[in-house]
């Protein structure tokens, strides 16, 4: 009875969207708004029942399958919101494309309940259950889009890769389990160290591990299926998965390598290291070569998460907190991007080229300024939220000692920087060649203009948020 | 009026919230009462930084007018700012100048008139924020988000090639600046402050100082800029409007100067010391060499970009010969003298450069050309224009009695007491600098009229004569009467000096 009262949120998120699942087979086939409504409604719920359960501490559950910790707690209410608002930015996307797709908050639904189940996880099976959930709900919403070949492409591209990322890091799991007899992440963490000739596997294992975990997070060279999956899916997917599913692969990378095998600090660093750099090259230098928005942002997601994996690598608490500070700002400024992609389309046109945006600050100003804010965000200028997130981790990575990673990593912002001021370019010194007004809905336009705020105010005020970073990952100081 | 008044943060909010109004609020409204509206924010500004001049106390060293509160927590980050006497100037000169952008874009910017006016206002504010801020990161905030507007600025009202430009003028200066933050980082973890004074005072081994200053150098010499990061700068001001240039001449090419001040020498000392022979070179190259440059150009506002890099040679010069001049004569006053007159000259270059742009912008609105060879015989319809341009042109060349003379007859002074082989080089701008102005302002003005564009011109309508009007008087009284500027950094320049003499290593 204490265990399930842990996980009354999952539950109760299970629960309603099943319930959704039946309204939307029964409900009448000319309201198919009753099912958005249902979905919003049920992650409200959800959400107040995160605030209400809070947890003042850290609680293992199910003989160590869950643990239900205030991280964990905070990383969830996040995906919760961003969840929310991506259904907000879809139903504006579907009417105006005249796709019906009543699927999407469903899927969007059980994939918000896989984040939520590996963000809660405590052992390496609950990380794979979750892992899966969430991996085979975005599989169907990136295939969502029937009658279009590349979708279909995309969406055979990002199953293949990921069955396979999947299947490396089960096998990393088994060497893990093979050597410690045990499958929760916290006697793991106190097995390895005692484990004398096994060290070599468990290393192995370690190797799979973050295989798989660079496949979620997407960072070089387990990127491939990003800028295809972007490009292919219809935009308020490629939006909801640039948002949530990053705190969710953070989460899961903060569960597996951190709580699973922190003795084993030294060695992963080493990896993540590796795949940061590569990240940030690659993603900053190829996002200057594309054409299509959505690809371009791919890049660009790589070369964030590349970033984002330097706080980690700094292998202490303040490390851990900048980086779910980055993970979670980033999440709002793709959100925001997408979001702009959705503003621009219309019946005609879906807006995924970069000469879409020309000139979008003439025809609406205050778009143009919330845009604005959303690209210099991204590209770490201050004084908006990009840059706080950016100086963060650089801190933090300075502080662990690593001076010539901070020096690797601005180096690459300066390229990435090239690309949003591109698209600054586009929008606010050039003519628009579509002179027509934007078909938005209010509620599309209140949505966004409320994102793009959202992170001019954490720009401005940073304190708030870095401070419950930093609390939540406390005990991870060791 | 009492010190609790925050009459700094006025300083700085008012022209960026009263910017953002202008641009929120004048979308509604017609383009002249916006023009009115940014008119009187700049001038309530600029009357407020004057409160800052009357209540400021020369004779303290010490930060004045200081506000510090909570800014982010968790790392001891504050909204911490006040002035000294190296500040002060540059503040006034920031609200003063930016009064005149104002007027300068009054008739000529009729595109989205509330942007342009709103993205200036918001400059100013960052502008001044940078001079006054005592947390690093604070200052590292308004120095970034100053690129905003001046690349909004650039790339929407800029000339035919204003991406190339603005794009490269925000890739270069963003380059310089984000390894200064890897290097604010670092001092943060050897301080365990972002307080600057702190940053001061923090110790510091040989090697850690020389990358330190490395990171430094590369973020102010691009905005000073010195030779050979400079090459931004002539296409900026090239294809930028002429509010943008002059806020590019006369204040952004100062905060390089600022910077150097504020962080290389007093956090990097000993590196300083090792390096002013490279520092004391690049001054030298940017003076003799880009004076050439400047003689070559057929583009006035590449003219004077070229000049305003050579001038700034000048300022770095004198920042960076004191250690030579003490090595020499024994007497860090001596080195005071010249950092004095590096500072000098960048308020004195601000009114200057900032008044030539000007002028060239008032011939650029009537006949649309900036090449020399579309003028000539221009004296003969434009005689006042003439006359106040012939005195721009002459404080340009350092002429005694304008406020060009005093910076550079200050450094010289100390150049001499370093070296004379120097100082025979800094001297040749003398030469050069009257060269390359006289002769563009010979070619321009002078001859016969030659075209029908030159014959059709009206002389200075009243908003131009009363802009130029007051440079031109800001320009002869500090060029007759600098003590009152020299008051206010000599005991801030002092401290400053004793404070770099002193080695940080232990």
């Amino acid at each position: 009875m204490v265990d399930i009262g842990l996980i009354i949120p999952e539950t109760t998120l299970l629960v309603l969207a099943c319930g959704v699942l039946m309204v939307d087979v029964f409900r009448s086939p000319n309201a198919p708004g009753v099912t958005f409504w249902a979905a919003v409604i049920s992650s409200l719920l959800v959400l107040a029942q995160l605030a209400f359960y809070f947890p003042d501490g850290s609680y293992v559950a199910f003989s160590g399958q869950v643990k239900i910790d205030a991280m964990g707690a905070v990383l969830k209410a996040f995906v919760m919101v961003l969840s929310l608002l991506s259904m907000f930015y879809a139903r504006d996307y579907f009417d105006k494309r005249g796709e019906a797709a009543s699927e999407f908050y469903l899927l969007v639904l059980f994939a918000t309940l896989g984040m939520v189940v590996l963000i809660s996880a405590g052992s390496l099976l609950t990380v794979y259950l979750g892992l899966e959930l969430l991996s085979l709900s975005l599989y169907a919403l990136v295939a969502l889009r029937r009658d279009s070949s590349t979708s279909a492409e995309a969406a055979m591209k990002y199953f293949i890769l990921g069955a396979i990322a999947s299947g490396m890091l089960l096998y990393g799991m088994s060497m893990l389990y093979g050597v410690s007899g045990t499958l929760q992440l916290d006697q793991l963490a106190n097995a390895v160290p005692l484990i004398g000739k096994g060290r070599l596997l468990v290393v192995f294992g370690i190797v799979f591990l973050v295989v798989g975990i660079a496949f979620k997070v997407g960072v070089v060279p387990f990127h491939m299926w990003l800028p295809d999956v972007y490009q292919g899916a219809s935009t308020p997917v490629t939006l909801f998965i640039g948002s949530a599913p990053k705190l969710a692969a953070f989460a899961m990378t903060m569960r597996l390598l951190v709580e699973g095998v922190p003795g084993l600090a030294a060695d992963w660093q080493g990896m993540l290291m590796i795949l940061a750099v590569l990240s940030m090259s690659l993603g900053n230098i190829v996002a200057i070569a594309q054409t299509n928005i959505k690809r371009m942002l791919a890049y660009s997601t790589i070369a964030h998460m590349g970033f984002m994996l330097l706080g980690i690598i700094a292998a202490t608490a303040a490390g851990y907190a900048a980086s779910m500070f980055y993970v979670i700002v980033y999440a709002l400024m793709s959100m925001g991007a997408f979001g702009g992609i959705i503003l621009l389309c219309n019946a005609n046109n879906d807006a995924d080229q970069l000469d879409d945006f020309r000139g979008l600050a003439k025809r609406s100003p205050w778009f143009g300024f919330i845009l604005l804010v959303i690209i210099f965000s991204l590209a770490g200028i201050p004084p908006f939220a990009g840059f706080w997130a950016k100086w963060y981790v650089l801190k933090e990575i300075v502080d662990a000692g690593h001076v010539w990673l901070a020096g690797v990593g601005v180096f690459f912002s300066i390229i990435g920087a090239y690309y949003y001021l591109r698209l600054m370019k586009l929008m606010f010194f050039d003519d628009p060649t579509d002179n027509s007004e934007l078909v938005a809905t209010q509620d599309l336009k209140l949505v966004l203009s409320v994102n793009g705020l959202a992170i001019f105010l954490v720009g401005i005020l940073p304190g708030a948020l870095m401070a419950i970073c930093v609390v939540v990952t406390l005990p991870y100081s060791g | 009026m009492s010190q609790s008044f925050p009459i700094l943060s006025l300083c700085i909010w008012l022209p960026i919230l009263g910017g953002l109004w202008v641009i929120f609020a004048g979308s509604r409204v017609p383009n002249s009462a916006v023009r009115k509206d940014a008119l009187l924010i700049s001038i309530a500004t600029f009357v407020v930084s004057l409160l800052l001049f009357a209540n400021f106390d020369a004779s303290s060293s010490s930060m004045q007018f200081v506000e510090q509160r909570a800014w982010i927590q968790p790392f001891d980050i504050f909204y911490h700012i006040g002035v000294d006497g190296i500040a002060l100037p540059l503040i006034l000169l920031t609200t003063f100048i930016t009064v005149l952008i104002i007027l300068a874009g009054w008739e000529v910017i009729t595109d989205r008139v509330n942007q342009y006016m709103g993205a200036f206002l918001i400059l100013e504010g960052l502008m001044v924020g940078v001079f006054s801020a005592m947390d690093a990161i604070l200052f590292y905030v308004y120095w970034e988000a100053m690129l905003i507007p001046m690349f909004l600025i650039i790339g929407i009202w800029g000339g035919p090639n204003r991406v190339y430009a603005t794009i490269k003028f925000f890739l270069y200066t963003f380059l310089g600046s984000v390894f200064m933050l890897v290097a604010l980082l670092y001092l943060y973890g050897q301080a365990n402050s972002f307080n600057i004074s702190d940053m001061h005072d923090v110790a510091l081994s040989a090697s850690a100082q020389k990358w330190i200053f490395i990171a430094f150098f590369l973020a102010f010499a691009v905005k000073v800029p010195m030779w050979p990061v400079h090459t931004w700068l002539p296409d900026a001001h090239v294809e930028a409007p002429t509010g943008g240039s002059v806020v590019l001449a006369a204040i952004m090419l100062k905060m390089g100067g600022y910077g150097f001040i504020r962080f290389s020498l007093p956090i990097a000392p000993d590196a300083s010391m090792a390096f002013d022979g490279v520092m004391i070179a690049l001054s030298l190259v940017a003076v003799v060499y880009i004076g050439f440059v400047a003689l070559a150009q057929q583009d006035m506002k590449k003219l004077i970009a070229y000049s305003s890099i050579s001038h700034m040679g000048f300022v770095t010069l004198g920042f960076f010969i004191g250690y030579k001049i003490f090595a020499n004569t024994g007497n860090w006053a001596d080195a005071a003298q010249a950092i004095e007159g590096g500072m000098v000259q960048m308020i004195s270059h601000g009114f200057v450069s900032g008044a030539l742009f000007l002028c060239i912008g008032v011939l650029y609105d009537r006949v649309h050309s900036r090449e020399i060879s579309d003028y000539g015989g221009v004296v003969n319809v434009m005689p006042t224009f003439a006359a106040f341009m012939m005195l721009f042109v002459m404080a340009n060349a350092g002429l005694p009695g304008t406020s060009g003379f005093v910076g550079e007859f200050l450094v010289l002074m100390g150049a001499f007491k370093a070296s004379f082989w120097i100082a025979f080089l800094a001297a040749t701008t003398m030469i050069l600098g009257a060269a390359y102005t006289l002769w563009m302002y010979k070619r321009v003005m002078f001859g016969v009229v030659t075209s029908s564009a030159v014959e059709a011109l009206s002389d200075l309508n009243m908003r131009e004569a009363w802009i130029l009007g007051i440079l031109a008087a800001a320009v002869l009284f500090f060029g007759v009467y600098p003590d009152p500027l020299l008051n206010m950094m000599h005991v801030s320049v002092e401290q400053l000096v004793e404070h770099i003499a002193q080695s940080k290593i232990n």
